[in-house]
């Protein structure tokens, strides 16, 4: 029998209330990424060639670049929320816990940025 | 702390084929981070020119990143046709334990289908044709 009052016992370890944002953007995030990734894969596989000039010159065509930053942008979005589920799920230990979702913070962070810098690079490449 | 919640709690269920499907959804998941990973590093070696580019390409046409980039390509045809099956339920679509069992087989009779045409078209025109 605990001598703390109901209300301190649930206090701090209730929902913080993103739970469902976090459930629709993933949704979001997959729903627009099926066809982009449809797209890419297609495209990457159907090259005649893939040589630096073809892939370069693909990267750049239209609006390829800026389909490609936004799948960078959903799909390390996306990556990021799936990780952290399954970080929640099988690592009980918070110091572990914490260590991972930074890492998988981190890294996401990086690859987003220098996935858009990389495709700006190429599609702006000789105009900059 | 220990009278909480805990999830999931995979033990205690009898095994059925439709929860392989639901931890290879996960599986694929990180295998497709880190495939999201290489993509980057060689989105980032086309950028830095055709030295880097060609650097990049024949790591990546070396047998274990052939082999990687296999298992990629299967983890993205297996999380993309079971991710439509997972926004099919999303959308309250093919709960009944028959529906979910026939959709388990159709996403893995689809996946290897089109596993096998990225790789008729990935073979095709070689992964380092550099």
């Amino acid at each position: 029998m605990s001598l703390r009052s109901p209300l301190s016992r649930v206090l701090n370890h209730g929902a913080a209330h993103d739970g469902v944002s976090h459930w629709w953007i993933q949704r979001v995030s997959a729903v627009a990424l099926a066809p982009l990734c449809l797209w890419l894969t297609a495209s990457l596989l159907l090259l005649p060639t893939r040589n630096h000039a073809v892939v370069a010159h693909w990267i750049g065509l239209g609006l390829h670049p800026v389909l490609l930053v936004l799948m960078t942008l959903l799909a390390t979005w996306h990556a990021w929320l799936g990780l952290q589920v399954v970080i929640e799920d099988y690592v009980p230990q918070s110091g572990p816990r914490i260590a991972l979702q930074l890492l998988s913070t981190f890294t996401n962070a990086l690859l987003a940025t220098t996935g858009v810098y990389a495709v700006l690079r190429i599609a702006l490449h000789g105009v900059a | 702390m220990a009278e909480r919640p805990l999830s999931p709690h995979v033990t205690v269920y009898k095994w059925a084929y439709t929860m392989t499907l639901s931890i290879l959804h996960r599986i694929s998941g990180i295998a497709l981070f880190g495939a999201l990973i290489v993509m980057i590093v060689w989105l980032m070696a086309v950028a830095r020119g055709p030295l880097s580019y060609a650097e990049a390409m024949s790591t990546l046409a070396s047998a274990p990143f052939k082999c990687l980039i296999a298992i990629a390509l299967l983890a993205l045809c297996y999380h993309f046709f079971n991710g439509l099956r997972h926004l099919a339920w999303d959308i309250g679509l093919g709960f009944e334990r028959a529906q979910a069992r026939r959709s388990a087989v159709i996403v893995v009779i689809v996946t290897l289908l089109a596993f096998a045409i990225c790789i008729y078209y990935l073979a095709r025109s070689g992964v380092g044709a550099a």
